[in-house]
This record gives C-alpha cells, structure tokens and sequence, in this order.
C-alpha cells in the first residue's frame, strides 16, 4: 500500500498528488459496507466543502456517503466505477478510487492519520 | 412431488397466432380504425403480449403459486406485521357484485349500502381509537401516514403557524415515518431510546421547541414493548405545541384494552392488512385510514360519509386539504375489515389482542435461553432477539432466517429495528394453534444448535427451496428489470 | 372465538411458563390511566351465517352493475374479466403473502412481478416498471415529484384536461413540497390543450409538463408540441394513460416520454367502487430508473448458477434511506398487479387489441346513434378513443335516476365538476348493440 495516504475517521483515504487530492475509501470500509453494488458519483466541476457529501456509496441493503476531505472543486472522477462498482470492494486502494478534488494552494492533510495511527484508530472502532 | 428448478417466464411460453380469451365476435358495424383516429396516433403492431392458451395460464401462475410462502402454507412470524389468518368468507362477502360491481360515480341513491358500510367502519375505527372522525381514502400504513402529517400540516398552517415543520421521531421508528415527514417537507428530528427501550424521555423535553409540529410514534414501539411514559410523553410535545400521531402498525396488541385517544394521540392510522386482517397479496393492496381528533376533523381529505336522518351522503369536510387518491380509497380491503370487526365485536377484539401477547411472551421467555435478549421485560404482541451470540460462531441472523426456510419457517423480520444490533423481530400472532408456536421454538433451538456445531450449514442455507440463495448484489450492481426477447 | 385456536389448558400452561395468574398482568406496562375499563361501544360478534346474510344487505342496497347497464367511465371501466383471474389471485400462496422479502421461498411473486413489469414496459414502450403503486392519480403525483428530484425544478405544468381528481391529489402532494403548478387551459372547441396554450409559459423552470392521453374527457392530446418544448429546455415529459387505449395507440416511449403512469383498474380488477386498483409507474434512462418510488424486482442467479427473481435497488426505498427515499410507499398493490399480469397474459396480443378495437367501434357508434337525437351535441372536435362528451341543456342526474329505473346507468354529468349541460360516456367492450340501441331509445324518450 501507498505510503503517502492519509486517513480520515469517516474511513475515507486521500492521496495528495501537489494541488489535486484524490480520494477513496478504507479497506476496512468497503468490508464494514458488503458489496457495493452502486456508486453515485459528482459531476466534474462541481464546488465541494469540506465535510460535504461529495458521493453516496450503495451495498445491497445499505446507503453511505463520501465526505469530502478538503474544500474544492471536482476535477476527475472514476467513471470505471459507474460500470464496475465491485472494484471499490475488490480493490479500494488502487483501482476503486473515488473522486479527484483540486485544492486552491496547497492541500493541508496535516490533521489526517497515517497508515500507522489509523491502524491504531480502528482497534479503536 | 419434485418441483422444477425454474418455471419459465410467460412470455417463454408464448407460440405465435396462439389464443386464450376470446371477445364476442364485434355487432356494431366496423369502421376502419383509421376513420375514427387519424393514422399518426396508431401504433404499427399490438404491444407484444404472450401468446398463450388459457390452460397454460392457469398452470403458469399455479406453478408460481406452489413456490411461495403465505399464511396459508405455513407460520409467518414476521415482526411487525401481523401475519394473521385472513378468514375466507371475507374473500367471499366482498366479491358480492353489490359491492364488488358497483361504479365510483354512480348516483348516491344507487350506492346507499356502500355508504352504510364506510359510515359505519369509520365509527367503529374511531371507538376503536378513541379518536373522532375517519377518512379511508389511505391506500396504505404509509399513505395513512402522509395522509395524517397533511393534516397536521394543515391544522398549523389554519393557526398561523407555519414554521412548525420539525416532527420527532424515535431512532427505532419505521422507515416510513421519515421518509412520510420529507414527503410534506418536515425536518426529521430523532429521539433517542432510554435503556427499557423507550423514548428517552430527558432528550424529548431538550427538543421540543417552538418549531415542533409534532411526534410520530408506534405504541407498542418496533421493540415490542409499551412505552409506559406516554402520558408524559403527550404532555410535553402537546404542552410545546405540537401534535402527536400514532403509528398504528402495533395495534394488534391493544384492542380494547388501550386507546390511542386516551394516550393522548391526536392522529392514527390503523393499517387494515394487519391487525384487521386483510389479506397482503404479495405486498398490497392494503389499507391505511387515519382516525383525528374533532380539532382535526375538518381538515380531513373529502369527501367523507356523512349521515342524515337514514341517508348516507358524501361531504367534503370544512378546511380539507383535497385528496391523497382517486375515488374512496380501497373500498373492498377496507369492507373485509369491517368484516373482521363484526365477526368479533368488542370482546372477540379483546381477545385477539390478549392472545397475541400471550403468545408472544410465551414464545420470548422460551427462547431467551438460547438467542440474546436485549430488553428483558414484558412484551406486547412482539418482541426482539438478537443474533449477537450465533454471530461468535461465524452465523449472522441473515443465515438464521434462511435456515428457517428449510423447515418450512417464514423468517422473522431481521435487522430491525435498527437499534438492536442482528435483530430478529418475532411476532407470532393470535390465530397460531400453540403446536405451531412449540414447532417454531424447537426449530428456533436447534438452529441455534447448528450455528455452533456446523456454521456452515448456516452460512450456505437456504438447501430445500427451490432456489438456493440468490445473489442480490449482482441484482443491483446491473439491473435486468425486464425480459427482453432473446 | 372462531379464529382462536388456543385452549383454556394451553392457556394455563402458557400462563404457568410465564408466571403470571392473569393475562391481565402482561398489559403492567399500560398506566392504568390509560387502561380501558369498559367494552369497547362496538356491535356484537357475528356468526359467519349472519355475517354473509348481513353482507347480503348491505350488497342489496346498491345497485350493480351485474344488473344494470353503465356508461359511466371516468377512470373506473366496466370491461370483461376473464373468468380464471378470480379462480388464481384467489389462491392462498398469493393472496396471503406479505411483501417478498426472503426471495428463496417467495418466487412465485416475485416472477409474477417481473412479469408484470415486462408487460407494462410492452404497453407503455420504456425501459423498466416498478412492482406498482396505489392509484393512478398518486402514480402521477409521485411520477411529477420525481420529475423535480431529477431536474432540481420546482414547478409542474398540468394540463387543465386532466381528470379532476387526479389533478387534485397532484396539488396536494406537490403543495406539500412547495413546488408550484402553472395550468394549460385547453381549447373550447377542439377539448385538448392547443399549441398556443404552451407560449408564454416559464419553461426554464419546468421540472415537467403532464399529459393524459386520452385526456379527461376521452379526447386525443397532441403530444408532440408538449414533448417539444419542456424537452428544449430540459424538463420532462409525464404521460398518464389509458392502458386499454395502449392497444392502439402509439406508445409513450415511441412518442418521447420519460415517465408514464396509469390506473390499471380496467386491466381485469373489479370496479369495486373505485378501489383497489393498482397505478402503474415506468420510466427509461438509468437515472431515472434510480429515481423511480416503490419496489422492483430484478433477475438475478441463486449460487448454483439457476435464474431466480429479487427486490432489487432497494437503496431508493423508506426502510433503508428513510428520509432519503425516493418516496415513503411501502405496501402497494401487489394482488393488482397479479390481476392487471393475468389479464394481459390470458387476453393475449390479439385478444387486448381486441379490446380495445370493440371499445372504440362501439364508443363510436354510440356516439354517433346519440348525436341523431334532438337536443344532444358533440361540444369537442378532437379525436376520441372510448369516452366521449356530449352536451344537452337538461338536468343528467335527474335523467340518470330515471334511467336507473329501466336498467340503465347513464353517462357521467360532468356538472360536479363545474361543467353544467356536459355529460361523459364511456363505452366497453362489454357493452352490445342491443343495449346501446335500447339505451337510446330510453334517452331519446326522456330528453324529448
């Protein structure tokens, strides 16, 4: 696993590529939600704040959202998902990532947890 | 006797130029159809319908019929939904052509038992209630609901308030009551559970305000268990303001021997498919009339029968908020439970009622041994388990319910109420001889037996239906709504 | 008590187990404030002999339809029901499931449903159907809220050609989420909306304009200048229709819908007084297929690879998105849309064009014996399917008691909906010659 990601304590992780974070969710969260079987995603462009809800992850019997980590806009998303939702369960790290942000200046993910202390965290859970 | 694997589709069946009903032959003069509307509204070819015999309907559907679960095949002790014995001759009273035949517009002369019938059921739903007035248009507990908050809605808007649009809701409520609260734009406020399983009393007096249009609740909660500060409970959202709706999805448990009228409740809505025991048909239709106080009375949806020296008329009620359906609801559900309720009359109610608690305490204390049990107390008509020890074993409630199926079992209903983690919801209902009731617990053992000797057996169940367990994921993930021909 | 099985030693051991003396003492949790001390103000128990004789009455106080001759229509038909329908919704395994919820032990419905929303998708021509919902009218109510949940719209263009009460239960849904309605007159001489009602209308803020097809009064809508527009500025079509009328007219999807509902009372389920019917709701698009309320089936596999059905999407529903959801529908009209199912299947391909074929002749030739009496009138030019207005200066509801008299129920006087001197007639392929020719000698006598 990449060890530039960053955690959140919604299970979200976020990778910091300069100005454009990309974001996806935990291996422990793809397993916590069973087989995503629909991801609804934003539409490039759109303006996101923190906190907000940027995308809806669907399971069978179950509906969560995806937060967005930092403020921004919307500058990619993984339209493979919209044919392939499985590929968030079947690889949520690489292939089943979510959305890409672009920051103005420099992204600030200091208050985020790192492999180790998110670890850490969900024995915490 | 074997059973195939798979029955095909109708439309599988279908031979081209084949017939099954036939019309009598046409006795007017034809004219061609592009005479009368002009060639650019026709379509080129009949909608493609199956080509089959009579014969071949009838074994169709007689097929599907043998893979399905009902009352009358076998135990349904699903939570929350009163899965009684839905008498027969109900089937056959209503499909009387004086009831059954007869048109929504005809001329109220012509209709003046109809009318009887729904005066009297609206007075009979309101003893039943201790409430006032009744409209029956609800098409369902559902529709009941938007149909109730509409009314709530209207009652403050008449009093200049408006700005009452937060409606309270416990965190163990059906599904139903928020989604019917975002249906008439009111923000769904929660309220938690205290530690017996009712509304935490402290929590409800922090959030009722001056925004506060109301409190939804279901007594005996989704728990199975009467919130014995309802009176309190009343006395707060009321003293705030607000009104309170009684989500009568529980109502088995307290014929005659409680009134939501009395509790304090303002509106209810009596799902008729359950404790008035119409038949669910696969999922509807239903029945969900609303029972309001006279304060509330008036604003009701119309029109409404009304009754004038012996004639029975239609009105539509002072400030009603219009209509929530076509016509006067589903008349011929609602006529089976006016059936219901005169076949039993007050004491046969009663009786109803305190047999399904019975039955459902006696079922609770002789499984508590084997499943978890999160609230310890008396229950009403139903209660709640847990699966959380067969979960140590690798077993989650999912697999319970369809090891149940292989001896011949409907599943309870899991997974809810959401407070309860791997809930199991048992209602048993009256109507069960107690030889079924002992049938099911010892069923109910003995899985719990199999989770720790062979969970797999569990995990890979359903062995004896006709289909092994479907994939519902792939279901969802590429959705194959329709047959399309190959 | 008849439905109560339980003896008093059952009883007793019951008690024992629980330890307690009394039934009584399971209801402590009720204060005793609230406990009811008295009977219930309710009549006394029936005997199933005195019920059904009891029923006997209250049935003869009406007249039906079984004896008397109807023209009345108006959203509730009077079309032939194959004998077998009675004989398999009637089977226990149907009538007395709940909702399919364990898919392995419940495939009878849930292929029935499939089946029946392949054959709705058939007659409407779009892509996918939900398992159904209450009514038509709700239907639409639902289907023009949807429309504003996809566009992010609020206001709904209604026709003034849509069956009043229909039209009513739209206000009221629609009022209730703050999105407002701008009206299209129609045409006093044609009685469908004219292109021109469509100007000056805002339709940049449009979710979506309704037809109904044949509209209120039996007429053909032309619905290409509607598509035209809303579509131009990105609002949707809503078609409500007459399924019957679906044998022969074009189909919605063909004519550019995007949502389309009905009432499928005339798809072999009684009148029973104007309920239970079912509504039936369709779309096309997977955006809006996720938007569409209610319950839908799906076909899938079981894990040995065999075909098998189950209720799929759910993520759009009440019991997991709650305030979320789609719509808070839950129970629907399952048993309808059994019923609407077997009719289509039995009918057939020839048989339902057959339906609608005799429907229209025979509207047709009524119309045209009534229009050769004195004082009657054709008061709309517009095409029409099986219903259709006549006008006469008299007093309808009066000549309907008349009427009733001989045998016959009249058409609908439109007057209760503010339209005096018009009156509505809807004629079936139930009806024959001889009835139609007796029914205008009648009337002829009556009015003259």
């Amino acid at each position: 696993m990449n060890e530039q990601l960053r955690f959140t304590k919604e299970h979200e992780w976020v990778l910091v590529k300069g100005n454009i974070i990309r974001v996806g969710i935990s291996d422990y969260a793809q397993n916590e939600l069973g087989d995503i079987v629909f991801v609804d995603l934003p539409s490039i462009g759109d303006i996101v704040e923190e906190g907000e809800g940027i995308a809806v992850l669907e399971s069978v019997k179950a509906v969560s959202d995806v937060y967005a980590p930092v403020s921004g806009e919307i500058v990619a998303i993984n339209e493979a998902l919209e044919e392939s939702p499985e590929l968030v369960n079947e690889s949520p790290f690489e292939a089943g990532w979510i959305v890409e942000i672009e920051v103005a200046g420099v992204a600030q993910t200091g208050d985020l947890m790192n492999q180790q202390e998110y670890e850490a965290f969900l024995k915490g859970v | 006797m074997t059973m195939n694997k798979t029955v095909p589709l109708i439309f599988e069946r279908s031979a081209p130029g084949r017939r099954g009903y036939r019309l009598p032959d046409l006795d007017v003069p034809a004219v061609p159809v592009g005479d009368l509307i002009p060639q650019d509204f026709l379509r080129e070819e009949p909608p493609a319908l199956p080509e089959v015999s009579e014969l071949e309907v009838v074994r169709h559907y007689t097929q599907l019929s043998r893979r399905n679960h009902g009352v009358d095949v076998g135990f349904y002790p699903l939570g929350s939904c009163t899965m009684k014995y839905n008498p027969r001759v109900h089937e056959d009273v209503t499909s009387l052509p004086g009831l059954a035949a007869i048109h929504p517009y005809q001329p109220e002369e012509t209709v003046q038992g109809a009318l009887e019938l729904m005066y009297n059921l609206g007075q009979y739903l309101a003893v039943i209630s201790g409430l006032s007035a009744t409209t029956l248009q609800p098409a369902a507990g559902a529709h009941g609901e938007l149909t109730g908050l509409m009314v709530i809605k209207a009652y403050h808007a008449k009093r200049n308030e408006n700005h009452r649009r937060e409606m309270i809701i416990p965190d163990s409520a059906h599904g139903t009551n928020p989604a019917s609260c975002a249906m008439v734009g009111y923000k769904v406020v929660e309220v938690p559970s205290d530690e017996r399983g009712g509304v935490d009393v402290a929590a409800l007096k922090a959030l009722v305000g001056p925004n506060t249009a109301g409190l939804m609740l279901t007594n005996p909660n989704t728990l199975g268990l009467f919130d014995e500060n309802i009176c309190e409970i009343a006395d707060i959202v009321h003293d705030a303001g607000g009104l309170l709706y009684y989500d009568g999805a529980n109502a088995n448990a307290i014929m005659g021997i409680a009134r939501p009228g009395d509790m304090g409740f303002d509106v209810v809505h009596f799902n008729l498919h359950k404790t008035f025991s119409t038949p669910h048909g696969g999922g509807g239709p239903g029945a969900g009339p609303i029972v309001v106080s006279q304060e509330l009375a008036p604003f009701l949806p119309g029109p409404v029968v009304e009754k004038q020296g012996d004639r029975y008329r239609f009105v539509t009620p002072e400030h009603s908020i219009g209509r929530v359906r076509s016509f006067y609801g589903n008349f011929l559900v609602y006529a089976r439970a006016y059936a219901y309720i005169r076949s039993h009359g007050p004491e046969g109610l009663k009786q109803v009622s305190e047999t399904a608690v019975l039955h459902a305490n006696y079922m609770m204390q002789r499984l508590k041994d084997v499943y978890h049990l999160p609230y310890d107390r008396t229950c009403m008509h139903e209660f709640v388990l847990s699966g959380v020890w067969q979960k140590e074993h690798g077993v989650r409630t999912l697999d319970i319910a369809k090891r149940l199926s292989d001896y011949g079992f409907h599943a309870p209903t899991v997974y809810f109420p959401m407070v309860v983690e791997e809930a199991i919801m048992i209602e048993p209902t009256e109507t069960e001889p107690k030889s079924t009731l002992d049938q099911f617990i010892d069923v109910m053992k003995r899985i719990a037996e199999e989770a720790q000797e062979d969970p797999e057996l569990l995990t890979t169940a359903p062995h004896r239906t006709p289909v092994k367990r479907l994939d519902e994921a792939r279901a969802a993930r590429h959705p194959v709504l329709r047959w399309e021909k190959p | 008590m008849r439905y109560l099985p339980l003896t008093q030693e059952e009883k007793a051991e019951m008690l024992q187990i629980l330890g307690v003396d009394e039934v009584e003492e399971l209801f402590d949790d009720i204060p005793e404030g609230i406990r009811l001390r008295e009977e219930l103000d309710l009549p006394g128990a029936l005997s199933e002999a005195e019920l059904v004789r009891h029923f006997a009455e209250l049935a003869g106080q009406n007249k039906n339809l079984k004896e008397v001759v109807s023209f009345l229509g108006a959203g509730s038909y009077d079309h032939l029901v194959p004998a077998l329908i009675k004989h398999i919704v009637g089977r226990g395994e149907f009538l007395t499931a709940y909702t399919p919820y364990q898919p392995e032990i419940t495939q009878g419905v849930l292929q029935s449903i499939f089946e029946y929303q392949t054959l709705i998708c058939e007659l409407t021509g779009m892509e996918a159907s939900n398992a159904s919902m209450y009514d038509g009218a709700s239907a639409l109510a639902e289907a023009a809220l949807m429309a504003c949940a996809a566009t992010r719209r609020e206001l709904v263009v209604l026709p003034s050609t849509l069956h009043p009460e229909w039209r009513n239960v739209v206000r009221l849904y629609l009022e209730s989420q703050d999105v407002s309605i701008v009206d299209l007159p129609y045409d006093q001489a044609s009685g469908i909306v004219n292109p021109q009602a469509l100007e000056g209308i805002p339709w940049p803020d449009a979710a979506c304009v309704v037809v109904q097809q044949p509209n209120f009064f039996g007429l053909l809508e032309n619905v290409a200048p509607f598509r035209d527009v809303v579509k131009k500025h990105g609002g949707l079509l809503v078609m409500a229709v007459d399924p019957i009328s679906l044998s022969l007219l074009k189909s919605p999807g063909e004519l550019g819908a995007d949502i389309v509902v009905g009432d499928g009372q005339s798809l072999g389920n009684a009148m029973g007084f104007g309920g239970p019917s079912l509504g039936f709701f369709a779309t096309s698009g997977s955006k809006l297929i996720r938007r569409m309320p209610g319950r839908v089936v799906g076909e899938t596999v079981d894990s040995e690879g065999t075909r098998g059905y189950v209720l799929t999407l759910q993520t759009r529903e009440q019991h997991i998105r709650r305030e979320k959801a789609t719509s808070n529908i839950c129970s629907n009209q399952a048993l309808n849309a059994l019923t609407a199912a077997v009719y289509l299947s039995v009918m057939g391909k020839e048989g339902f064009r057959d339906v609608g074929y005799q429907s229209l002749q025979k509207a047709h030739y009524l119309q045209e014996q009534l229009l050769s009496m004195e004082g009657l009138s054709a008061p709309f030019s517009a095409p029409f399917f099986r219903e259709f207005v006549l006008k006469a200066a008299v007093d309808w509801e009066d000549i309907n008691l008349r009427l009733m008299e001989q045998g016959f129920v009249g058409g609908l006087p439109l007057a209760r909906f503010g339209l005096p001197e018009l009156v509505l007639f809807s004629v079936t392929e139930a009806r024959t010659k001889e009835e139609m020719d007796h029914f205008v000698d009648l009337l002829r006598g009556l009015i003259a």
